[in-house]
């Protein structure tokens, strides 16, 4: 019953390493060292030995971090290559590296292209040298731009940039004009991501929380950066991700869709063969261990109400034919939400505004 | 003993002046308690008691003296609840005496609640001795006191005991007044049993137990006794006189003693303070005088904060009531709230102290609708009816005289702040009476107010407009014809039946608005746009917005991890289980709490 779409399989690779930690940042990574990262790409080898799937198709790769773009082209080259050979890895699958903007020179770019990533995912964050001073990254807005420009000049043809809103002292002009910026660079999708400061951050304990514009002046930057974004032929597709048409994310849709994938590396997820599994955010016992640690974070996952919660995340939304068991709960609540212009529902199909994904817990929470 | 030997007493004073710690001192030095036993406040023992500083149940204790004379005596002293709403329990106390001592604050004077209980001690033909307590204190003044006791009650006062209970200072002059002033009781012990009812509780082993008097005659183990007011007849199985921390079973009581009887009785209802106890086998001609029913005169809704506690609050209010027959409760159903119970209360203090002993006592989370007063309303076909639920105040086409229940109040205060005191009693709706001056420095003011505009807050507000100075007491006079009309709530369309309300026309624009503003500052702003609406009939009168939520609290769900999601999603289902869902809308508990607190 709840047996993936297309019964395909992603793939998810974390890389734990950066060269300095965003303040904001929660993600499990530690400082860059040549030697670990080295035993590192060693134990990412092992664990893909160890899941060896070629039974079914593996249509996307996704190198996420910490700063996957810290590992040298050769690296990552290893790793696709042990992919191809352990998994049924697509001719047109979709391979991802996210980068940092000072990692990325021009040899660096064309190294990736050999090693097999077709997709880049910029960390750009903002185009305003102010606001990129205050995130504590180590770049200039030039030097992002640059970055940018480098990699499609060396042959990307699919870059995605992070856009960060929500800033301190941001204001919906501000927040247009790097959206204006970011459309004019050669890429295809763009990452917009509300900033928020998690617990045990640096952010949180210099009371950067206080400083962020409020939920209303949240609200109204970003909707104003969902129509600029739009404006710019970059069309919403999931509550935080733009894209050019054809340019939506393969690998993020999958979690939307209740699809297998596989995560490798400390604090990975995995939701495959009915359970999700976790690896523990401890990079030293994931290169010391043969294999790496999993603990099972749910028995029976994609339940209706999970698909629901899921699938609201993308703009295509949620076929109710997908939750029959839990549907009639949810269509008498749908009037109220439509009316409200928080959803549209055209009978089968209910998906999400904009205003809509920005309350979604609510929602959510309002309908099952 | 002989009755030449037995004191019965009580003490009045008001709260803070010293009453508890004066008994504990008697108790001391009567050598009733060893000190090693001794806990601060031997007789308020409830915890709500020794927080509030007030006496809330009538207690009784035995005590020995041996006086300077070479004399044993036997006193008799009982402890009387000391607020208004407990007035009637006050006066049975009162009856079961024959004297009282009248503890005054050395720096304070007399105040409003100590005056009343004075009066209703002389009513009672009680002998009473005044005592300056707090001596002690740099702002102590026991001659302008003294007078003032002189001037206000007309009792000689000049030589009362200048004494500091803290210290024990002075304490035996009390207790030799108490034998030299206070008359020894009278009464035949061969005359037919005639014993009054000043208190009861229930005890799990032994059923309900009665503190009386004996006026007349004796009782003893074996007889059976017959209780007037109810008719109720039962098997005397021990009777016997009060210790400080235990009953001592004698096995007889007789004309002039104060002391308990156990009688297997399973019924508090069946044992009203005020009653009379007689033999049945030999009863006596009457009943003793002043026994009346306490009736409850303010009525709210308590409902359990989460619907499944139901059965544990009703379990938990007749618990209550086995010790406390002035509580009552029915079933009643609200649309907002679900399953609950309308109470019945002796006033607003007794309404708290209920809420809190539930809350603590029996760990349950309350909700309670706005405390209302019963109103009497006449229908156009002559029916009359006594309405104590906002939601059945019929409609105002059918009524053909609406009337609230009138209070007689005496406020005490110092002379500075006449004036806000006047101007609050007038912004109540209050009727002024008179004014006279006890000293200098102090008035004693008389207002006719409505009950309904002094159960909401009258008192705190009171005290914070006289910074703390005003002490304040009332007596029920009857019902006057009222301009009432019944205010409703609405959310988002619909009327909320718990937060209904009756009251005057001319406070109603007011007091609408301040609901609404209250209101909107305890929905938490939700999913849907929340209109708040107070209304009369059908008219709108003041309307406030809650604005829809623009933004949640944003889960990231890198790389495929939802656990912060899902987690996120059951936290907010779990803030919803705490909201009562009314129709679409959220309303947390506090809302409901808010709206009886406008002022604070």
């Amino acid at each position: 019953m709840n047996t993936p779409l297309h019964g395909g399989l992603g793939i998810y690779i974390h890389v734990p390493f950066c060269a300095v930690k965003c303040g904001y940042c929660s993600f499990c990574s530690v400082g860059w060292n040549s030697a670990k990262a080295e035993g590192y790409v060693q134990a990412v080898l092992r664990n893909i030995r160890d899941c060896s799937d070629t039974s079914r198709p593996a249509d996307t790769v996704y190198f996420g971090g910490g700063t996957p773009s810290l590992l040298r082209p050769e690296q990552i080259a290893e790793i696709t290559g042990e992919l191809r050979r352990c998994f049924a890895v697509t001719d047109d699958a979709e391979i991802t590296l996210e980068a940092n903007p000072n990692t990325l020179s021009p040899e660096r770019l064309h190294g990736y292209l050999e090693a097999g990533i077709n997709r880049l995912s910029v960390g750009v964050q903002s185009l305003d040298d102010e606001e990129l001073r205050l995130l504590g990254r180590k770049h200039t807005a030039e030097r992002a731009e640059k970055a940018v420009r480098d990699a499609a000049e060396a042959g990307f043809t699919n870059i995605s940039c992070d856009l960060m809103l929500a800033l301190p002292g941001q204001s919906p002009e501000t927040a247009e004009r790097s959206v204006d910026r970011l459309a004019e660079l050669p890429i295809q999708h763009i990452s917009s991501y509300l900033l928020k400061v998690e617990d045990g951050t640096p952010f949180h304990s210099s009371g950067m929380e206080e400083r962020l514009p409020d939920d209303d002046k949240t609200a109204e930057l970003y909707l104003r950066a969902v129509r600029r974004l739009e404006s710019h032929g970059f069309m919403q597709y999931e509550i935080s991700n733009f894209a050019r048409e054809g340019y939506e994310s393969r690998h993020n849709n999958r979690y939307w869709l209740c699809e297998d994938y596989i995560g490798i590396g400390p604090s990975a997820h995995s939701c495959c063969g009915g359970k999700r599994y976790a690896v523990p955010p401890d990079v030293d016992l994931f290169i010391s261990s043969p294999v790496q640690a999993t603990e099972i974070t749910d028995e029976a996952p994609c339940s209706p109400e999970e698909m629901t919660m899921l699938a609201l995340r993308l703009k295509s939304g949620l076929d109710l034919r997908r939750v029959e068991s839990i549907r009639s709960g949810i269509e008498k609540k749908i009037p109220a939400l439509v009316s409200a212009g928080l959803c549209v529902f055209d009978g089968e199909n209910l998906s999400l505004t904009p205003e809509g994904f920005l309350v979604s817990n609510s929602v959510i929470a309002h309908l099952i | 003993m002989a009755n030449d030997k037995i004191r019965n007493f009580c003490i009045i004073a008001h709260i803070d002046h010293g009453k508890s710690t004066l008994a504990d001192r008697i108790l001391e030095l009567t050598e009733t308690v060893a000190v090693r036993d001794m806990e601060d406040q031997l007789l308020d023992n409830m915890d709500i008691e020794r927080e509030r500083g007030i006496t809330i149940k009538a207690r009784a204790v035995r005590l020995k003296y041996t006086a300077k004379d070479g004399e044993d005596y036997i006193f008799n002293l009982i402890d009387t609840p000391g607020h208004v709403d407990f007035n009637y329990e006050v006066s049975r106390s009162l009856a079961a005496c024959e004297g009282a001592i009248l503890v005054v604050d050395a720096s304070q004077g007399i105040e409003a609640q100590t005056l009343a209980n004075t009066y209703l001690a002389i009513e009672h033909d009680l002998e009473v001795v005044p005592v300056v307590n707090k001596i002690d204190l740099p702002s102590a003044d026991p001659e302008r006191v003294c007078a003032e006791v002189e001037n206000v009650i007309g009792i000689p006062a000049m030589d009362a005991p200048r004494i500091s209970a803290k210290l024990g200072t002075n304490v035996e002059e009390v207790l030799e007044r108490i034998v030299t002033d206070i008359p020894a009781p009278q009464g035949d012990p061969e005359k037919p049993l005639k014993a009054l009812i000043f208190d009861s509780y229930y005890d799990s082993y032994k059923g309900v137990i009665i503190y009386v008097r004996v006026k007349e005659g004796r009782v003893k183990v074996g007889d059976n006794i017959r209780l007037m007011a109810t008719g109720a007849v039962f098997t005397v199985v021990e009777a016997g006189c009060m210790d400080a921390d235990s009953l001592v079973n004698n096995g007889v009581l007789e004309a002039g003693e104060v002391g308990y009887i156990a009688a297997s009785i399973k019924s508090i209802g069946d044992t009203q303070v005020g009653d009379t106890v007689t033999d049945n086998d030999r009863p006596c001609d009457e009943p003793l005088p002043g026994y009346r029913q306490v009736n409850p005169m303010v009525f709210s809704g308590i409902y359990p904060a989460d619907g499944a506690k139901y059965g544990d609050l009703r379990d938990a209010l007749e618990k209550l009531q086995l010790n406390d027959a002035s509580l009552s409760f029915e079933p009643e159903t609200s649309i907002a709230l679900g399953f609950g119970f309308r109470c019945g209360f002796l006033g607003l203090l007794h309404m708290e102290i209920i809420q809190e002993r539930l809350e603590r006592e029996y760990n349950l989370d309350l909700v309670t609708t706005a405390p209302s007063v019963i109103y009497k309303v006449t229908f156009t076909n002559g029916e009359v009816k006594y309405i104590d639920n906002p939601t059945n105040y019929p409609d105002p086409a059918l009524i053909s005289l609406a009337e609230e229940p009138v209070v007689k109040a005496s406020i005490l205060s110092p002379s500075e702040y006449v004036g806000n005191i006047m101007e609050l009693c007038q912004d109540r709706r209050g009727v002024f009476k008179d004014m006279q001056y006890l000293d200098d420095t102090r008035v004693e003011l008389h207002y006719e107010l409505p009950l309904n505009e002094i159960v909401y807050d009258f008192f705190d507000v009171l005290k914070s407009r006289t910074k703390g100075y005003a002490s304040f007491d009332y007596e029920l006079l009857g019902y006057a014809p009222s301009k009432l009309v019944k205010l409703d709530i609405l959310l988002n369309g619909e009327i909320v039946d718990a937060l209904s309300f009756i009251i005057h026309a001319d406070k109603a624009y007011a007091r609408a608005r301040k609901i609404a503003e209250k209101l909107k500052e305890n929905i938490p702003r939700q999913l849907f746009e929340v209109p708040i609406q107070a209304a009369i009939g059908g008219k709108i009168i003041a309307r406030e917005t809650v604005k829809a939520v623009r933004k949640d609290v944003l889960a990231k769900c890198y790389g495929g991890d939802i656990t912060r999601k899902k987690k996120l999603l059951e936290k907010q289902k779990e803030g919803k289980k705490r909201m009562r869902q009314l129709g679409t809308v959220e309303v947390p508990q506090e809302a409901f709490m808010s709206v009886l607190k406008l002022d604070s």
